[in-house]
């Protein structure tokens, strides 16, 4: 009886650290790989700090700057500005916008940088935020996004 | 625990617990449906569609609490041996891959009014859908051998080291950029969905976790009665 229990209690010390060690070993590999390879979309900040060059293809995320959301007179044009509070980026798309875009709040978009630095966007999605509240009721924690003024001055160039 | 390992006990345990679990399960279903569809209130920015986040936000929590139940099998089942964990852990497996599905059918049939599209590839929708090919993967391992000893071994193992997907989708949406939106309920600093929202939704969660524990119970009660069928047709082939 005491050798099965040895074989028990040896079981379990195998058992146990073999989930932490493959459980560990896999958290520090995806964390490892860092965030931008694993992430979907790169924010203003990180396009501009990373000098991403124009015509490489990539995802840009952020909000959309309050204000900033303008229809060309075509009416199929749209642009705008993708903020991260910090960096700004214009963007132009062409295409149907889905239900929830709107300033102030986040999208991750698809397309290139073109010479002057405005992002051509072939594909626009919505980021839905972690807030659920019924009509006309203000959302518990909405992060205002206080836009940097100076920013939005040179971002209004284009 | 070990009381329980013992079949009879676990079938007469099962049968006090199972008229209580129908019962939760069925009263939870019909205040949660029509307080999630009729009575609370539109989302102020995606109207009706919120609604889909009743059925939708339960089958997801569900989904990774059935595979940390598997996986809970699976080490009782690899250091202790218990008869019963083995079959603890294939009864649990198909609820988890349905509630999986239902998670990733839901999730697109939202993301497509309210994101534009019905799927992306980000940090969360990959690793739950990696999460529903591990059910798969488990129960097709159940299914590859005739051994069964040998084959809840292996699928015990594969349960195991799936275990590292399970912080990987929680906290997918903190770690890395990603379309999903991040937790609404369990995070730090409390829920950030209104009360009239939320108390469905936990309504909701309760008649899914009501629903788990019934179909459980029964899973569990037909794969004793079935090992206990092969043994007596055994015991008459050789006796």
């Amino acid at each position: 009886m005491a050798g099965l229990k040895t074989r028990k209690k040896q079981r379990l010390v195998i058992a146990t650290a073999a989930v932490a060690a493959v459980v560990g070993a896999v958290i520090l590999i995806t964390l490892g790989l860092g965030g931008d390879s694993l992430s979907l979309f790169l924010q203003p900040e990180q396009v501009l700090q990373k000098k991403v060059e124009a015509g490489k293809r990539f995802r840009l995320g952020g909000l959309v700057a309050t204000g900033s959301f303008i229809r060309d007179d075509d009416g199929l044009t749209y642009r705008f500005t993708v903020t991260d509070c910090v960096a700004d980026i214009p963007v132009r798309f062409k295409g149907l916008l889905p239900d929830l875009f709107r300033e102030g709040q986040g999208v991750v978009t698809e397309g290139r940088l073109d010479a002057d630095g405005t992002f051509i966007a072939e594909t626009v999605l919505a980021k839905h935020d972690e807030n659920y509240a019924p009509p006309g009721t203000a959302p518990k924690n909405a992060e205002a996004c206080s836009h940097p003024e100076g920013l939005k001055a040179e971002a209004g160039s284009y | 625990m070990h009381r329980f390992a013992n079949p009879a006990e676990f079938n007469r345990l099962a049968d006090r617990i199972l008229p209580w679990s129908l019962a939760i399960m069925a009263g939870a279903f019909a205040a949660g449906l029509y307080l999630a569809l009729f009575a609370s209130p539109p989302d102020y920015q995606q109207g009706d569609s919120v609604r889909i986040m009743y059925v939708h936000v339960p089958a997801a929590w569900m989904a990774m609490f059935t595979y940390m139940v598997m996986a809970g099998a699976s080490f009782t089942a690899l250091v202790w041996r218990h008869p019963l964990a083995d079959l603890a852990g294939k009864a649990a497996a198909p609820i988890g891959a349905t509630f999986t599905a239902l998670a990733l059918v839901t999730g697109s049939l939202w993301g497509k009014p309210m994101w534009g599209t019905y799927w992306e590839w980000d940090g969360r929708m990959t690793s739950v859908l990696v999460l529903f090919f591990l059910y798969l993967g488990y129960m097709a391992v159940w299914q590859s051998m005739d051994d069964e000893a040998k084959a809840g071994r292996a699928a015990s193992i594969l349960a195991l080291v799936g275990v590292a997907n399970i912080p990987i989708i929680k906290f997918s949406v903190d770690w890395w950029n990603t379309l999903h939106q991040p937790a609404s309920v369990m995070r730090m600093g409390g829920p950030t969905i209104d009360g009239t929202m939320l108390w469905p939704l936990l309504i909701m969660a309760l008649a899914y976790k009501a629903y788990f524990v019934t179909v459980f119970l029964w899973r569990m009660k037909l794969e004793i009665n079935r090992r206990k069928l092969s043994v007596l047709s055994q015991a008459e082939v050789y006796g």
